[in-house]
Order: structure tokens, then C-alpha cells, then sequence
């Protein structure tokens, strides 16, 4: 145990309606800890969760402040909704700060027990500002109503190890483990930029602790930067009541009900209980989606080798729940159990790899070329334990890999490192390189948008050629789906608020597969709607996938099967019957609405935010190169047929892709022009005063920031 | 492995077992806090109660539910979060929840409505299985 550094007591705030109504500041700079009031302001304008973080963010930082100015906060909140218990996916922490990557606010989410935890450990949001010139614990004891900030430099940095210990010091006994959790990052996350944070719980049943990720934009690196080695909140005595809600009795229906519909219906629909997200590794690649060598193409023969039942088989332990909060009954968080280590620092042991879910299979797996499932658990479980964003991680070395194989990079520039597609050896030692704090490893871990610079200015690369292929957006790394031919996906990964991220808007098989949205009217709408829809699981600390990875039996019957009506109500239901208000599924839409354009505005006064930022790279719209457009040629020439009336027959391969390319691009500008004009932006994307109004965020602080750009 | 028994053929639906369990668990006589739950269909009297078949104890998501020593399957009430999860997944539908109750209540076979039954048609049987 180290030295204590500060320590105060303090009597936890009851909770009312899911608010605390307190917020917690700490300052690791000069170890000052402050109560803050909720304020109704916030309640009715931001709501909770991203919003909250947002909104004290927003009062923390300046338009100078960068990522690793002392200045820059992490913010954490749970949302009002979030810890209820009777209803699935219903623990989620949603954390803001000042990208790394970016320049701009992120948010990210992740499950594990941390935020119902610091909730009802009386605290709606968590701010953590300043930095430490040493490593620091910092514990929040919500039954004893006790706060310490301790040395922690005896600790070990990475999480596998440090939450396993922090976990059996604070619980004290093994029946008190399932009360702690613990938010962590790694080795790696000192050394690279897209650093992640891990919010832990324990797992009674597999007797270790498990851990889910608030990945991306490089959480962990802030983490770290500030000498945070961990959080730490402890609180015994969940119920179903601790939200102290406006009527149970009705969150006790909606709940039954669903779980009802979980136990009837998901061995039919996606198998969710059985596998988790990674089960849709083989539907990705049948329909030409599933990111291959750097989303060049949309599947591969080999994919087969990572298919769902082989993780099944072979690796994950099944039959078991598998959540990461109570009364999720989708109980999607995998794991393989006694996986044995091959490479790195922990060769030889056995661990517990929480995973691979989709993200993981793909970019690990398929993007690198990498058809080996001991290799992509592997990396999975490294990325967990350093620290590391796995999906920049992926995207980031599919774009290495791809620069290396076009002799864009070469061995000398790579230490030797042999990084072509395929090579998970390579892409090992590139992960234990960023642990180590050494070598190429280090340069990866700066994320594609400063590679691509690098890679011109000094290795001499082609910059045209690494702008199309580097698939980046506003500085993060695109997540792992191939979407060239969903235009609305294009738009849903690239007109975002933080980057092309799947959690703003997934319309890929709406778009595509199904042909549901045809227009750009329709399209527009879809990237209006699913946003909104979409951030207001953030608002209020709820996970998308219980939203639509299972339907009613009759949703089909549905006007609108897409939006899975029944579940939209059910959350307003559950929202009224948690906080008392009287919201519909519009005022739904409404209250994220505020956030979203707060954060929109946000980025603006960050120097982000216009339309030259929402901007994807071509690999994202179509294809690049001669390989790729000949992989899919008979498509591409049929369209140039059929949307352009050319004769593909008469023309060179160069002219076909300069034209697709023309085409596209164009049609991505026209989908632009729509859904800014759906959200109530300008031709720069910038929120108009009159949205700002219409939607009740004329705040002057936000008018001033807009008025500079009309 | 104790389990509650019905015999349908002698069953007259009085339903005095209903408050028999209401009133030895919850001190009520509220046919909705009972652990079995007569129905009624076309003067064919069916038992909904706990077949003690255990499925509720590996989706539990707090950990709280266990098979005892005689075989019965129990709630930790101390570990039980209140999720209803166990409510939603019971195949037999008797798994049951009131709302004014943190936590679900199922029939631990404990026979206080065998005796209270005027017919005789509850028993438990006791297996080793």
C-alpha cells in the first residue's frame, strides 16, 4: 500500500429519481477534492452521462487547451438510467476529454462495474483534472463515504495485473471482489497516443477480473499523462431500487418483459448469449463488409479459419453469463479462459482474454490479413492488458502494413520489422514495442493521421497515395467495417462528431443489403434520426446492443423495423419511470439533439467541426487502387454503366477509376449538403442560431462560437 | 431433489395452497405473492410451480441462485440484485416478482401447501437425482 496523500470523508447523496444531484472534482495537480452540484440546468439540458461530461468539460478547457495541458479532463458519468438492474445493458460509463488524436472532445463508453458503482457511491460524474508528478491510486469508498489519493508507484501498470490486485486489496475477501472496480490503462499508454482505458468487474465464476473498454481517442494516454495509474470505487448493497426510481413497479414490467423476449428469441436472431458481437465475422463477409488488408476489399476465402464456430469451439468458455453489469440477460461479454500466451513478457502463462468481439476479429484478424485465431486473441489480450485502442491499434497497422507492401515504407524505416499483411509475429513485437516505449512501435502508436506525415516528410512516401488509403477522419481511426458501397455509412463513419466511430449511426445493411433508404432524402433522415437515436444511450448510460441485436417476434410488422419501435418505447418507459419527467419518443430525439449540437459547436471552438473535417478518405468511398477495382470489377463496371452511362467496354482501366472516383466523391458532397440540412446546419456544418433556438440551446456561450463562422 | 407435485385429476381449484404460501412468506393473503399458482382452464385445474430443473441458476447474473442440500433450487436473497432476469428465462413461467419485493420468490418445496391442501393433491417427492 502506498503512502496516503489525501483523504477526506464525505456522507454519500442519496439518490433521487437516478440522480445523486453531486458530481465529484479532483485535481491530482494539487490533490484538491470538490462537491459540485447538479444543477437542474444541466438535468434538463444535458441530461447525463456524455452530456454531463460535455458540459464540464466544455467549462474546464479553452480553444488553446490540448490534450496534455494540466487543464484537460477526463470526465465520467453514468447517466440517470444507468445501474438499474432489471433492464439489459444498463451500466455503461460514458468518459470525455480532450483527444490525443483529435484536438477534440471524444467520448467513448464502456461497460464493467465502474460507473453504477461511483453513482451510487453518490456521484452523477467524476472530473479529473491536473497532473500528478507521480503515479497515484485514487480509491472512492461508497459505503464508507471515504475519498484517498495514495502513491501508487509500486504497482504494476499493466491491467491483468493491476486491477487483479487492486481488486483483492480493496474487497478484502473474495466475496467482496464482485463490489470493486477498477478503471486502468497499461504500459503502452505512456508510449502511444491511442491509449485506452479498462473499467473492471469480477467474475465470481471464473474467479478473475474481467474488463471492458472506453477505447477509443486515447483515454488511457490522458490517464497516464496525469500520473493516474487507477481508480478504484468500491460500494456493496446493489438492488433493484437504488435509483430511488418514480415507479418500479413499471421498470419491473418493461424488464421481465424483455427478458422474456431475450429467452425466446436469441438462439433464433443473432446468438447473442452463445457468441457476442463476433457473430457476425461470416455475415460481414459474405456480404463483401469485413475489412480486409486495409479495407481493400470486403471479406477473404480465409475467413473461415475465424469464423464464430471456431471460437466457439476452441477458445471461448460458453453456457455461462457472460455480462458486464447485472441483468444484462444478453450477456454478450466473452471470454477464452486459460488461453496460453506464445510472446511477450507473460509467455507461457495462461490468462483470460475478454473477447474477441467483432471489432477485434476484424481489425486484428481480416484487416491485417491475419486468419489465425491464436494470433488475434493474442493481440487482443495485449491490446486489453498495454493499454491499446485495438481498433486504431488495427487500422492503424493495416495502414502500415499496406505502406510497407507498396514500398512506401521499407525495412530500415521499420527496424527491421517485416510488417506485411499476414505477419503476426511483426504485429506482436510491434505491440511489446509499445510497452516498451521503443523502436517503430513508438511511431505507430502516434495513430494515421501524424504516420501519414511522417511517412512523407521523412521516408519519402507518396502523399496522395496516403491520404486515400490512410483511413482516418478528424485523427481517429475508422472502426471495422468495409462500407464503400453504403453511402449512408460513409457519411455514418465520417459526418460524426468525434470520427468515424460505428456508435453514431450503423446503416450499413439498411442501406446496402436492405435498399431501405434509397434517397438522399432518405439517407439524410437516417443520419438525422440514428445520431440522435444513437447518443441518447450515452446520455443516459445505456448500451446500443440490447436496442437491436434482438427484436420483438413481430417488429417486422413494424412501419419502421429499423428503428425497433417496441424497444423505443420501451426506453422512454423506463426513462419516465426512472426520473418521473414525461418525455415521448420525440422529446427523446429532442434531448440528444441538445447534446449533439453542443458537441458539434464544441468541436468548432476547438478549431474542428466544418466541413472540411468531416471530409473521409477515398479508400472509405471507393476504390483506390487498380487491385482493388479489378477484385470487384464486374460491380464497379455496372455501375459506371448504369449511374453514368458510360461504356466501361471503350474505356482504360485509369479512366474507369478516375471516373467511380468523380462519381463518388460527388455523391458524398450531395449527401453532405442533406443531412447538414436535416440537422440544421450550413453549408460549412455549422449550427444555425435558429436550430440552436428551435432546440432550446441558444445559449450565448455556444451563439458566440457559431457567429464567427456564419 | 425435493420437488412440489400436482395432481390434476383430484385438484377442486379451492386455492387454499395459494394462500397458504402467500401467507407463510409474505404474511398476506394475496394470491400474487404464491409460489404456485392455480389456473383455471375449462374446470381442469393446472399448477404453475418451481420444477426445481435449475436452468434459472447459470443465467443468474448476480450469482445468487443455488441448489441447496435437499436439491432445491434457492435465491440468495443477500446477493440478489433484483434483475428479474430469472423471472423472464424460467421455462415454467414460476419464476415469480412483486413489486413490492427487491427480489423474485419461487416454490422451495417446503410442503406447507401439501398441508394445507383439503384434497391431498400436492405432494412433494423426493429423489436422489
Amino acid at each position: 500500500m502506498g503512502k496516503i496523500l489525501k483523504q477526506i470523508r464525505y456522507t454519500p447523496a442519496k439518490i433521487e429519481r437516478g440522480y445523486s444531484n453531486k458530481s465529484l472534482y479532483i485535481n491530482v495537480g494539487d490533490l484538491r477534492i470538490e462537491e459540485k452540484e447538479v444543477t437542474e440546468f444541466m438535468k434538463e439540458k444535458f441530461v447525463g452521462g456524455k452530456g454531463f461530461d460535455l458540459w464540464y468539460l466544455w467549462n474546464a478547457v479553452t480553444p488553446e487547451t490540448r490534450w496534455d495541458s494540466p487543464e484537460n479532463e477526463i470526465v465520467m458519468s453514468v447517466g440517470p438510467l444507468g445501474g438499474i438492474t432489471q433492464y439489459s445493458g444498463t451500466g455503461k460509463t460514458l468518459v470525455c476529454a480532450i483527444s490525443p488524436l483529435t484536438g477534440i472532445p471524444i467520448d467513448s463508453n464502456a461497460g464493467g462495474y465502474f460507473g453504477p458503482l461511483l453513482k451510487f457511491a453518490g456521484w452523477d460524474a467524476l472530473e479529473l483534472q491536473g497532473k500528478a508528478e507521480k503515479d497515484l491510486i485514487i480509491f472512492i469508498d461508497g459505503n464508507e463515504g471515504l475519498i484517498s489519493i495514495e502513491e501508487g508507484e509500486e504497482y504494476p501498470e499493466d491491467t491483468h495485473l493491476l486491477a487483479e490486485e487492486l481488486t483483492a486489496r480493496f474487497a478484502g475477501s473474495e466475496e467482496d471482489k464482485v463490489h470493486v472496480s477498477v478503471v486502468s490503462s497499461g504500459s503502452a499508454a505512456r508510449h502511444v497516443l491511442m491509449g485506452m482505458l479498462n473499467f473492471s468487474f469480477y467474475d465470481p465464476r471464473r474467479k478473475t477480473v474481467r474488463v471492458k473498454q472506453a477505447a477509443r481517442g486515447g483515454l488511457g494516454t490522458i490517464l497516464r499523462d496525469k500520473h493516474i495509474k487507477a481508480l478504484v470505487v468500491k460500494f456493496k448493497g446493489i438492488k433493484p431500487n437504488l435509483n430511488n426510481p418514480a415507479d418500479i413497479a413499471a421498470i419491473n414490467r418493461i424488464g421481465v418483459k424483455y427478458h422474456k423476449e431475450m429467452h425466446d428469441l436469441d438462439e433464433k436472431q443473432n446468438g447473442m448469449r452463445k457468441i457476442g458481437t463476433a457473430n457476425t465475422i461470416l455475415v460481414m463477409n459474405k456480404y463483401d463488409l469485413l475489412p480486409t488488408r486495409n479495407f481493400q476489399t470486403g471479406g477473404d476465402p480465409d475467413a473461415v479459419k475465424i469464423s464464430p464456430e471456431v471460437f466457439i469451439n476452441q477458445y471461448l468458455t460458453q453456457g455461462l453469463h457472460d455480462g458486464c453489469w447485472y441483468g444484462c440477460t444478453m450477456s454478450c461479454a466473452k471470454a477464452a479462459d486459460h488461453f496460453k500466451l506464445l510472446t511477450g513478457p507473460y509467455a507461457g502463462q495462461c490468462v483470460t482474454v475478454d473477447g474477441p468481439e467483432y471489432e477485434c476479429a476484424a481489425g486484428l484478424g481480416s484487416n491485417l490479413g491475419i486468419f489465425d485465431p491464436q494470433a488475434i486473441l493474442e493481440q487482443n489480450f495485449y491490446c486489453d492488458t498495454y493499454g491499446i485502442d485495438l481498433i486504431s491499434y488495427a487500422t492503424t497497422v493495416a495502414f502500415i502494413m499496406e505502406c510497407y507492401e507498396r514500398e512506401q515504407i521499407r525495412p530500415e524505416h521499420t527496424g527491421g520489422l517485416d510488417l506485411r499483411f499476414g505477419n503476426a509475429t511483426a504485429s506482436l513485437e510491434l505491440l511489446h514495442q509499445m510497452s516498451r516505449g521503443e523502436g517503430f512501435g513508438v511511431l505507430a502508436g502516434l495513430g494515421i493521421r501524424r504516420l501519414k506525415q511522417v511517412f512523407v516528410e521523412r521516408f519519402g512516401a507518396d502523399p496522395k497515395l496516403l491520404e486515400d488509403i490512410g483511413m482516418e477522419n478528424k485523427g481517429l481511426e475508422y472502426s471495422e467495417y468495409l462500407h464503400k458501397e453504403s453511402l449512408a455509412q460513409q457519411g455514418g463513419f465520417a459526418l460524426t462528431n468525434k470520427g468515424p466511430q460505428h456508435d453514431e449511426a450503423w446503416l450499413i445493411f439498411m442501406d446496402m443489403v436492405n435498399n431501405q433508404i434509397p434517397t438522399f432524402e432518405d439517407k439524410a433522415y437516417a443520419l438525422y434520426y440514428y445520431p440522435m437515436f444513437r447518443t441518447w444511450f450515452g446520455l443516459c448510460g445505456l448500451c446500443k446492443l440490447p436496442w437491436n441485436d434482438i427484436v420483438p417476434a413481430d417488429n417486422y410488422k413494424t412501419d419502421t423495423p429499423a428503428k425497433v419501435p417496441e424497444h423505443v418505447q420501451n426506453y422512454v418507459d423506463i426513462f419516465n419511470a426512472v426520473t418521473g419527467k414525461k418525455i415521448d419518443q420525440d422529446e427523446l430525439i429532442r434531448q440528444s439533439e441538445r447534446v449533439y449540437n453542443f458537441q458539434r459547436v464544441f468541436n468548432i471552438r476547438m478549431g474542428s467541426g466544418l466541413r472540411k473535417h468531416d471530409k473521409a478518405p477515398y479508400r472509405s468511398l471507393g476504390p483506390v487502387t487498380a487491385e482493388e477495382y479489378l477484385s470487384r470489377q464486374e460491380r464497379y463496371d455496372k455501375q459506371l454503366r448504369e449511374l453514368q452511362g458510360l461504356d466501361p467496354a471503350v474505356m482504360s482501366l485509369d479512366e474507369k477509376i478516375a471516373a467511380t472516383r468523380a462519381y463518388r466523391e460527388k455523391q458524398f458532397e450531395l449527401l453532405t449538403d442533406a443531412v447538414y440540412k436535416r440537422r440544421g446546419w450550413t453549408e460549412d456544418g455549422v449550427p444555425t442560431p435558429e436550430h440552436l433556438k428551435e432546440i432550446g440551446m441558444d445559449l450565448p456561450m455556444l451563439l458566440e462560437v457559431v457567429e464567427k463562422h456564419l | 431433489m425435493k420437488v412440489l407435485a400436482h395432481k390434476q385429476e383430484i385438484c377442486t381449484g379451492c386455492r387454499e395452497c395459494e394462500l397458504a404460501c402467500s401467507q407463510a412468506f409474505f404474511k398476506t393473503d394475496d394470491r400474487l405473492k404464491s409460489a404456485i399458482r392455480i389456473n383455471n382452464n375449462f374446470n381442469t385445474f393446472h399448477a404453475t410451480m418451481c420444477t426445481q430443473c435449475g436452468e434459472c441458476i447459470d443465467m443468474c447474473t448476480a450469482h445468487a441462485i443455488y441448489r441447496d442440500k435437499n436439491g432445491v433450487v434457492r435465491i440468495d436473497k443477500k446477493k440478489c440484485v433484483g434483475c428479474l432476469g430469472c423471472v423472464g428465462f424460467c421455462s415454467e413461467l414460476s419464476m415469480f416478482y412483486s413489486d413490492d419485493q427487491l427480489v423474485p420468490f419461487k416454490c422451495i418445496a417446503c410442503s406447507i401447501c401439501v398441508k394445507a391442501c383439503p384434497e391431498n393433491a400436492l405432494e412433494i417427492l423426493v429423489s436422489k437425482a
